[in-house]
């Protein structure tokens, strides 16, 4: 049962956190300068974007979630059962995030959630 | 300019995708220098920043965050996930290569899997909204 709450607790906020930061960069705007101080000047601004900072704190909430679930967990169960996730967030990119999904990402999603379990088992 | 966008975003995806598979490569080198660390106490977390190799993977996946972001700015998350999934591929490749791990059947057929899914989503135009990312109509 702990297992699968942790499941959840890599998924959701994972998904969530990716969905925000998304959301934030689009709003920030195309990045162009890739200098180091581009860079420190980018992160200066993101420090003060709200949906980066939660989406952030989101994908960290994750990230600690998985480290709990590897220390209960097989290698084995934790990543097919996150495997999940691409077809789930890619499906929350075309109906919350507005993009356009065709066929060719769908299918794209698909194979490489089926190949991430593969090479985990 | 469209063109230009296609070969900014094969760039930075490389970028995002080679830190990421290195610094994981890094930092599970050193953690395995470092030993088990399954502790609430900070004192052993602070003497596994002492290993270089742990820092360098640190410093790796800093820089994995910060341009999988900047290339959020402008690709689509869709496009983003599926392609630098490859990320695994090099992974698999860093293991066999570097750390003489073996390479079953299985996991050839999943290398091979999320080859062929991340060249299908490569094919899409990466970026199909505009700056306000879709949330704003909500």
């Amino acid at each position: 049962m702990m297992r699968w709450i942790l499941v959840a607790l890599i998924v959701v906020p994972g998904t969530v956190g990716d969905l925000l930061t998304t959301a934030g960069m689009k709003r920030h705007g195309e990045v162009n300068d890739f200098s180091l101080s581009g860079l420190a000047r980018l992160l200066w601004q993101l420090a003060r974007n709200l949906y980066i900072i939660i989406g952030i704190v989101a994908m960290a909430i994750s990230f600690f979630a998985l480290m709990d679930l590897l220390s209960i967990a097989k290698l084995s169960f934790a990543v097919p059962a996150t495997a999940s996730s691409y077809l789930l967030e890619t499906a929350l990119a075309k109906y919350l995030l507005k993009e356009e999904v065709g066929w060719k990402r769908w299918a794209g999603a698909s194979l490489v959630a089926i190949g991430v379990m593969l090479i985990s088992i | 300019m469209i063109s230009h966008l296609v070969t900014k975003t094969a760039a930075i995806t490389t970028v995002v995708v080679v830190s990421n598979a290195v610094g994981n490569y890094a930092l599970s080198k050193g953690m395995q220098e470092v030993g088990q660390l399954v502790t609430w106490q900070p004192g052993p977390y602070l003497q596994a920043f002492a290993d270089p190799w742990v820092i360098i993977g640190v410093l790796l996946l800093i820089a994995w965050l910060i341009f999988r972001l900047a290339l959020l700015s402008w690709a689509d998350l869709s496009y983003v996930i599926t392609v630098t999934s490859t990320s695994y591929v090099i992974s698999a490749l860093l293991g066999k290569f570097f750390l003489a791990e073996q390479v079953s059947a299985l996991r050839w057929a999943g290398i091979a899997l999320i080859t062929v899914g991340a060249v299908f989503v490569g094919e899409t135009f990466p970026s199909t909204t505009d700056e306000t990312g879709g949330l704003a109509e909500e």
